[in-house]
């Protein structure tokens, strides 16, 4: 049992040298990944959590039907569609590209949610106080809402994060250049696939922890010279 | 000259309940009129009005002379855009039952971001503005601290400091007190009470009959979104002609 294990490590040992090389690159681009469809899973929920709390009824009925759509439907079929749907219509989309467009656009939906959810937090008393001092809707947002909204946000924000790190793993399926499309190829060349899907869960796990720290850091800090409720 | 604030003929109705029904008042500068009454009679309802933070079904209300909260186009009247009334309200501070300090600033910079981001007054400016207004409040010692390590008293001390960094024409005060614990209520009304002595002018709705009677010049009962009866406060509350004002200040003075 112990010598297995042993062996099973060992191979690990021995083939390094030529797995490295191509992983490195490889969660560099799941890294990218990661960021871009955050950022853009960042606007649009913004932008969608501002919709759905708008005056505007047609703002609202689009932002809840987009939260609804992207709710229900699968992240890997956004991408299938966006990679292999849009080629008859001559559009031809980068595999990085469509993968980012498509995980952001799903990732949007749940983003709205937490925006919203965040910014309906705030005590509409902290809302009347800062129109009572001449603050206009925008200023307030910006320096009144906003940043109690955020104390409530960012503990889930940075769970999406992680959603968001480990939901790029399904761009491999479209043929981005990351992590799991390399441990695959790995896999099968090698014939190694315990040892190579083994891998690249412990990296992801290794990319994924540091970002549930980093979460519990910002609570903490963020709750410095503050009590919620 | 005008009167620093006139109501006129003021109604408010939330959906479909009738909270005022015809309320109208003026206010000279650095006068201080009490507006008291049973709870649910509309007083609070009023004070609200007065700076658009409701909406009044109808009336109008000036403020040293200038329409508020409306624009008027021949004879029609159309509520201003948020950024005018903004403008507005900068001259109205107001102090809320429930304190509402802003939790992730501390005191100072409570009193001193709307004076930054409000009037662009530099933070070095702003900063001694608060400073100065934190004095007044005998709030200095605690500038740094957050809302939460104060007392009830002491953040109501502070929220008066930030409205009076406004440097307003006038200061609403909402039920000031009905939210603390009895024995902090002093350090707040001996504030108010100094804010009034230097001539600031002010309507405040109290559940303090008492204290109404020392520091207003004009006390108005409200019951059921009238007025009922108004005067002097010896007069309003000193000798009560109404049944209604006799039985109200019976049950409150009892306590």
């Amino acid at each position: 049992m112990i010598s297995d294990l042993a062996s099973f490590f060992a191979t690990y040992e021995e083939n390094w040298a030529s797995w490295w090389p191509q992983l490195l690159p490889a969660i560099w681009v799941t890294i990218k990944l990661t960021a871009a469809s955050f950022l853009l899973a960042l606007a649009i929920g913004f932008l969608l959590a501002l919709g759905k709390l708008s005056r505007n009824r047609l703002l609202r009925a689009f932002a809840t039907g987009y939260v609804e759509l992207a709710r229900g439907i699968p992240a890997l079929a956004i991408l299938f569609i966006l990679y292999f749907g849009l080629l008859p219509v001559g559009i031809v989309l980068d595999a990085f590209v469509a993968g980012f467009i498509g995980l952001g656009m799903s990732g949007g939906g749940y983003f709205a949610e937490v925006f919203r959810a965040g910014i309906l937090a705030v005590h509409k008393g902290q809302r009347e106080a800062a129109a009572s001092v001449g603050m206009t809707p925008f200023t307030s947002f910006r320096w009144i809402i906003l940043p109690q909204a955020m104390r409530v946000i960012l503990p889930p924000m940075m769970n999406l994060f992680i959603s968001l790190l480990k939901d790029t793993s399904l761009c491999s399926l479209i043929t981005a250049p990351e992590l799991m499309l390399r441990a695959k190829d790995l896999a099968m060349m090698s014939f190694l696939p315990m040892h190579l899907f083994v891998l690249a869960g412990a990296l992801y796990f290794l990319l994924a922890w540091p970002m549930s720290l980093l979460a519990r850091h910002f609570e903490r800090r963020m709750r410095r010279g503050y009590r919620a409720g | 000259m005008a009167a620093l604030l006139r109501v006129d003929d003021l109604y408010k109705d939330f959906a479909g309940l009738k909270v005022l029904k015809g309320v109208s008042m003026t206010l000279e500068r650095g006068h201080k009129t009490a507006i008291i009454g049973p709870s649910g009679c509309g007083k609070s309802t009023l004070l609200r009005c007065i700076n658009y933070m409701e909406t009044p079904t109808a009336g109008h209300i000036h403020l040293d002379g200038e329409l508020f909260g409306e624009t008027q186009n021949g004879g029609k009247y159309q509520r201003m855009s948020e950024k005018q009334l903004a403008r507005q309200r900068s001259q109205v501070g107001m102090v809320f039952q429930g304190f509402y300090l802003w939790p992730h600033l501390n005191a100072r910079d409570n009193v001193a971001i709307a004076p930054m981001k409000v009037r662009g007054m530099e933070k070095r400016a702003a900063y001694e503005l608060a400073d100065a207004m934190l004095e007044k409040v005998h709030m200095s010692h605690k500038r740094d601290e957050f809302p939460e390590r104060l007392s009830g008293g002491q953040q109501q001390r502070v929220a008066i400091a930030r409205a009076l960094a406004q440097q307003p024409k006038l200061m609403l005060f909402d039920e000031p007190t009905s939210a603390l614990d009895p024995e902090l209520v002093g350090e707040v009304l001996k504030v108010i009470q100094e804010l009034a002595a230097e001539g600031i002018s002010m309507v405040l709705v109290t559940h303090e009959v008492r204290f109404a009677r020392q520091v207003a010049d004009h006390v108005i009962f409200l019951g059921d979104g009238v007025v009922v009866e108004e005067g002097a406060p010896d007069q309003v509350i000193g000798a009560p002609k109404h049944e209604r004002l006799r039985s109200f200040l019976k049950q409150i003075l009892e306590h």
